[in-house]
């Protein structure tokens, strides 16, 4: 009713402790973007509006913080439209070792992302250049690799060896290798990287590309090994994690460790792309590295 | 001496009750000069019983701390006791010479072979020289080195496992401990001798991988491999690193374990009470193990070992697949 309208309002509202927002204390607040009009940068604190983020790459238009993105919205940003399809969507996980929750956990995962796994993977084209993709979801189980993501980038890998395809990886695993399939996640390390030895055996370009975060034994695996490596701004990249490395040296870590900026002055990568720049820096290297024969023979639709 | 005296693991205190009686009671005979020979043999006796029962019955935390043990032998050990003129070599070429890794020229049997292996100290001293075994990316590098260079002459790698991780620090990260592992494991996938992995004592998750990938995979009895430290995976868990006892019932650490979850080859039997009681027979039943195993794998011909390398990790992976439609996206 109309005398509703000019209903005395609160003079304040109550905002929630963190702790009653669900939030553990001493963790970092959620980096996923809530779907909100409006949204707070992780980085600079400032609030941002929805759409101006979403039409800047989700990138922060004040301060380049680089949001994570999901797969679907990675792939939509990097890959031509309508050139993307998607190969094994149907390998699911199961529980080797019986591991407390896991099932929950995965279901969860498939429902938050709308993916049977952590990564997705197919062949695409960036600037009408075929290449066969990996892509890892950060939010399936903070990007973890266990059977199937071991499975499908093997695959991937093994596809490209055989069609002689380049390929273009993106990680996001601040997990590492999935703990939930103890030994088995171990020797997809192995899986993956064994098969990699077989695009370098028949000389295809591979193109890695870490997002924030690539860790553990996502790192200590393919993401680490590309022909040439390229990092987005500011991401956490590195072996061990940060917690562990402080309680095992005693002391406070240097700012900036592990990120992107880091890894470049250490030599570990090629170069820092910043995210507008990706797509473009991508077709470039996989234009450099054209190989006749694929130039000349355009990728079948049943690839 | 290590200061594995002060070493103490629960399960074996029913053990040292037993053992402290029967020394008491022998001093107590030779002192009164009386025949107590009965007694004490009735007391060995159950000493026996007792030790044959516990390791039958052994829980999987309880393996790991045996293959924690301080006494356990080290890689030069065992080194010592398995190859014949071990010629250490040292160096990475790139950055300096990691003590915590060690590789070197030897003969097994009369089989040139190069050892590789992590090395941790055998007291406080040679533990800080060692880094507590935890190799840098020099380490690895230099591991690779020497599985290359024997590669080149066509020797086989025998690889010696025992590592709780791979150092977590930042000198190693700034060296790239990540990308020294991952070319390791991708290298050591297309290297053409005969490789055989043993875990004889901690197989801690990328830093036992980084020098772990072969055509067999040998495990000790008490050995453990693990994807994440029990420490650590207790931590994320249960938000407590001592329950780290729970932790490794839930990853399935052990030999065993590994074993059901064809992930390794073969189980080493250790000695009763484990490897450091006896270290020479553990050695013993590791060099019988590689001796057995590399002697069919050099008869192969060209080509076959690599492809049956890459089946053996190819197929590791449990998952099913459903009805989805591939296509556009």
């Amino acid at each position: 009713m109309l005398k509703d309208l000019f209903k005395p309002k609160p003079k304040y509202v109550t905002i929630k402790r963190p702790e009653e927002r669900g939030i553990q204390p001493g963790q970092p607040e959620k980096k996923e973007l809530p779907d909100g009009l409006w949204v707070k940068c992780n980085n600079c604190r400032q609030i941002i509006y929805h759409k101006d983020l979403e039409g800047n790459l989700k990138v922060c238009p004040k301060c380049n913080y680089h949001f994570r993105l999901r797969a679907r919205e990675r792939i939509a940003y990097l890959f031509d439209a309508d050139s993307v399809q998607e190969s094994n969507p149907g390998l699911i996980s199961k529980n080797p070792l019986g591991f407390p929750e896991y099932e929950e956990k995965i279901e969860k995962a498939r429902k938050k992302t709308g993916l049977n796994e952590g990564v997705v993977t197919g062949v695409a084209k960036v600037q009408n250049i075929p290449c066969v993709f990996s892509v890892m979801d950060f939010g399936f189980m903070g990007g973890s690799m266990g059977s199937v993501v071991g499975e499908k980038i093997s695959r991937a890998f093994e596809y490209a060896a055989k069609h002689n395809l380049p390929v273009v990886s993106v990680t996001a695993g601040g997990g590492g290798a999935r703990m939930q399939e103890g030994i088995i996640s171990l020797m997809q390390m192995a899986k993956t990287c064994q098969a990699l030895n077989r695009l370098h055996e028949k000389k295809i370009f591979y193109l890695s590309i870490l997002t924030d975060p690539t860790m553990g034994g996502v790192f200590a695996s393919f993401a680490s090994l590309g022909d040439i490596v390229i990092a987005e701004p500011g991401a956490l990249i590195g072996f061990a994690g940060p917690r562990v490395i402080e309680q095992t040296i005693r002391q406070t870590l240097p700012a900036g460790f592990q990120r992107s900026e880091f890894l470049l002055e250490h030599g570990i990568i090629d170069m820092i792309v910043e995210r507008k720049n990706l797509r473009e820096t991508v077709a470039r290297l996989l234009r450099f590295h054209q190989t006749e024969e694929v130039s000349r023979e355009e990728v079948s639709a049943d690839a | 001496m290590r200061n594995g005296n002060s070493y103490s693991m629960d399960f074996e205190k029913p053990l040292r009750e037993l053992e402290r009686q029967i020394k008491e009671i022998e001093l107590f005979a030779k002192e009164k000069e009386i025949d107590m020979s009965e007694e004490i043999a009735r007391l060995q006796a159950k000493e026996e019983a007792l030790k044959k029962k516990i390791y039958s019955e052994l829980t999987r935390w309880q393996k790991v701390q045996i293959a924690r043990h301080p006494k356990r032998p080290t890689f030069l050990e065992f080194v010592e006791m398995i190859f014949t003129g071990f010629l250490e070599l040292h160096g990475d070429r790139l950055f300096r010479d990691d003590p915590a890794m060690i590789g070197g020229l030897a003969y097994l049997d009369e089989i040139p072979v190069t050892v590789v292996g992590q090395q941790k100290g055998r007291d406080t001293k040679e533990n800080i020289y060692r880094n507590f075994g935890m190799p840098h990316p020099e380490g690895y590098r230099k591991a690779l080195r020497l599985m290359k260079q024997a590669a080149k002459f066509g020797r086989p790698i025998i690889s010696l496992i025992d590592v709780v991780g791979a150092y977590p620090g930042i000198e190693a990260e700034e060296r790239g401990q990540g990308e020294a592992v991952a070319r390791s494991i991708m290298e050591m996938a297309a290297l053409e001798p005969p490789i055989i992995a043993v875990l004889t004592g901690e197989g801690g998750s990328g830093g036992a991988l980084g020098i772990g990938v072969g055509d067999r995979i040998l495990m000790l009895e008490h050995a453990y491999y693990s994807v994440i430290s029990p420490e650590g995976c207790a931590s994320i868990l249960w938000k407590n690193a001592t329950a780290a006892p729970q932790a490794v019932e839930a990853l399935r650490v052990t030999a065993k374990d590994l074993l059901e979850l064809q992930v390794i080859d073969e189980i080493i039997p250790e000695p009763l009470g484990g490897a450091h009681h006896d270290p020479e027979k553990t050695a013993q039943a590791i060099k019988e193990a590689l001796i057995r195993y590399l002697t069919p794998l050099l008869e192969y011909p060209a080509g076959r070992l690599l492809a049956e390398r890459y089946e053996k990790y190819r197929k590791i992976g449990f998952f099913e697949e459903i009805e989805q439609p591939e296509g556009n996206i």
